[in-house]
């Protein structure tokens, strides 16, 4: 077994629940190469809601709590507010994150509270059998959604910022090294961190709505549909359309909730 | 009454919020709703100064479940709330009850389903309490009738959160949270204050759900270095998810380590029951006019008698059981369509009559209501 997987994972969790050629197990990897490097994994606890994504908090070598669909931020901020000095890694899905658990997500980001929030977007819930997600495209066909999807797809990432998170990133699975880096930031950054992963699922969303369940067309299919700001500029109006950017698109400081709660406590104390 | 301490005039939200803090409790989220704002308001004043915090969140189904991750952070934790507010903690509180977190969770019941009348007294969730969630499991429940049994039946709540490590509901009304009365404090150092236990092993030899003999595990708390695996699925002693035999004997443990123990837990208290043909059973609110109704019915040659359950859940049928065999009749006035009267009929397996005196128009019984149904054929 890699040095890796023994110093930071849940060994005997293995293997991955994860079915060949998800997006899963690289996000697990980058986690635990971001946890090493930063040193920092006695003051890790993660948390997952429910959706394949989730389960991904359950295999690193630390302290978990796996909660019902969509409410694994409100338990994280009960940890967080809890011991400030932890280091807090909330893994959730796109129906987890802004579908069932939407409200939790607008309220933690606008609290600003230390989280770093890894949602992997599938664009489906894969889990439960390939049904139509806030972030499936317009007019995907799925399972519940056999004419067609009528809404548009939700953007995580405008959503989060609207909502007032101050860390905010997007890359998918096809860029595994941006991702390392965006989930090291993710962590470091004191404040409500957003990194959304594209990652595929060739079991449910290749199917439907990709069209391939072949893992290296969909690899393929990020790597042309999902650019940064630079491969964008290079593009005609025509050629931008259907493409997504990824990039780390906003790290600003703003007062953090559970360091003012703390503050005031403090103050409190000192004026009595 | 023991020496030291204060007396004030309180209103039962009031003495509840007194009663946590002095059973220690340092977390609380919570929605505004009525009639329990008061609950809310006075943590978001107290808490902070005391070292602890409070955040008002963005709905009910938020605030339990930021419970179970302050709870296992280490910290007492509590919400208050009211029938359409507990409604949507029913999430959270099968978390709780399945990860065997402490924490306490004021219900100040209001009338009808829905949105209910806001402002009126009802008993109508008590069925809610026991079993809101989905899934087998259990957990206890207290029914306060005074701003003093707010502020001891409070902390009660915590030290019992704490002793079998389960979600503990105060079962409130609003007759109980608003009427204003005398509350008696004792001094800290006399408050019984229970913590949950630690593990006594080292942590490369602890799992997280194994329990000890008494069927409940140690908890310690996050990043302490035990590789806590808490899970919200039926699990096995390690906190992976388990099917079968290994599922099944978590769901049976999480019942039993409250049902076994309801002799333990569960407390009532009788009065004139000793040589009663008619006695009340009753709980909450309803218990100060069902009082007055037996004593008055005494003072004029009835034998009636009283026994007012303190612990709703686990329900205290021993209790009951035991009334129901010299009895002939028992009743049961309850602000409710007659929930608990179906509890004691099954507890009283048939020994004696059991009479429901349901309350649906949000108001509390009389006592002379009480009085008349007592009248009723008894003597």
């Amino acid at each position: 077994m890699h040095s890796l997987a023994q110093r930071v994972l849940r060994t005997e969790q293995l293997p991955f629940t994860f079915c060949p050629g998800c997006g899963d197990g690289i996000v697990v990897q980058m986690t635990a190469r971001a946890i090493d490097e930063l040193g920092i994994l006695d003051r890790v606890c993660t948390l997952g809601g429910v959706g394949c994504s989730s389960w991904i908090a359950t295999y690193f070598n630390v302290d978990f709590m796996k909660v019902p669909h969509g409410r694994a931020l409100p338990a994280a901020m009960g940890l967080k507010l809890t011991n400030p000095e932890r280091k807090v890694l909330v893994f959730t899905g796109d129906g987890d994150c802004v579908a069932i658990g939407g409200n939790h997500f607008i309220h933690a980001a606008h609290r600003n509270i230390d989280l770093a929030v890894i949602m992997l977007n599938n664009q489906i819930y894969g889990m439960t059998g390939g049904q139509v997600a806030p972030t499936t495209p317009a007019g995907a066909i799925t399972v519940t959604s056999p004419y067609g999807k009528i809404e548009p797809p939700f953007d995580a990432c405008e959503l989060a910022r609207a909502a007032g998170a101050t860390f905010i990133s997007r890359w998918t699975t096809a860029h595994p090294w941006q991702l390392l880096n965006a989930i090291k930031k993710a962590i470091q950054h004191p404040g409500f961190a957003f990194v959304e992963v594209v990652s595929p699922c060739p079991a449910q969303s290749g199917l439907y709505i990709q069209g391939s369940s072949d893992p290296v067309q969909l690899v393929e299919w990020m790597q042309q549909n999902y650019i940064t700001q630079e491969e964008m500029d290079l593009l005609s109006p025509a050629e931008r359309e259907g493409r997504t950017l990824v990039g780390d698109f906003l790290a600003a400081i703003r007062p953090e909730f559970a360091a003012r709660t703390h503050e005031l406590i403090d103050r409190l104390k000192e004026e009595k | 009454m023991a020496t030291g301490g204060t007396i004030k005039i309180m209103q039962g939200n009031e003495a509840c919020v007194e009663g946590a803090l002095a059973a220690g409790c340092r977390f609380y989220t919570g929605y505004p709703i009525e009639p329990a704002s008061e609950i809310a308001e006075g943590m978001a004043r107290q808490l902070p100064p005391a070292g602890g915090i409070f955040v008002q969140m963005e709905d009910e189904l938020a605030s339990v479940i930021a419970l179970v991750g302050a709870s296992w952070g280490g910290w007492k934790a509590m919400t208050a709330t009211s029938g359409p507010g507990f409604c949507l903690m029913q999430d959270g509180i099968g978390l709780a009850a399945i990860t065997e977190t402490p924490c306490v969770i004021v219900d100040v019941q209001r009338g009808g389903p829905a949105s209910g009348q806001s402002t009126a007294p009802s008993q109508g969730d008590v069925f809610q309490a026991r079993y809101g969630a989905n899934g087998d499991y259990s957990l206890i429940a207290l029914a306060p009738s005074t701003s003093q049994e707010m502020f001891e039946f409070t902390i009660k709540a915590f030290n019992l959160a704490e002793r079998y490590r389960v979600p503990v509901i105060v079962l409130a009304d609003e007759i109980v949270a608003h009427t204003r009365e005398r509350v008696y404090i004792p001094p800290a150092d006399q408050i019984a204050v229970v913590n949950r236990k630690q593990p006594a092993v080292p942590p490369a030899e602890f799992l997280t759900f194994k329990p000890d003999a008494d069927g409940i595990p140690p908890m310690p708390a996050f990043n302490t270095g035990y590789k806590l695996c808490v899970i919200s699925q039926v699990h096995n002693e390690k906190g992976f998810r388990a099917k079968g035999k290994e599922g099944a004997a978590l769901i049976r443990r999480l019942t039993d380590k409250i049902e076994k123990n309801a002799g333990a837990i569960c407390e009532v208290e009788e009065l004139y029951t000793e040589d009663a043909t008619t006695i009340v059973v009753c709980y909450g609110s309803v218990a100060r006019c069902a009082r007055r109704a037996v004593k008055d019915a005494r003072e004029q040659g009835w034998k009636a008698g009283l026994l007012k359950l303190n612990t709703l859940w686990p329900f205290p049928a021993k209790q009951v059981k035991a009334v129901a065999a010299r009895a002939q009749r028992i009743l049961v006035p309850e602000m409710n369509i007659g929930r608990i009267a179906l509890e004691v009929e099954r507890a009283s397996g048939g020994a004696c009559e059991v009479i429901p005196l349901p309350k649906l128009d949000g108001k509390c019984h009389i006592p002379a209501e009480i009085l008349a149904a007592i009248k009723g054929g008894c003597r």
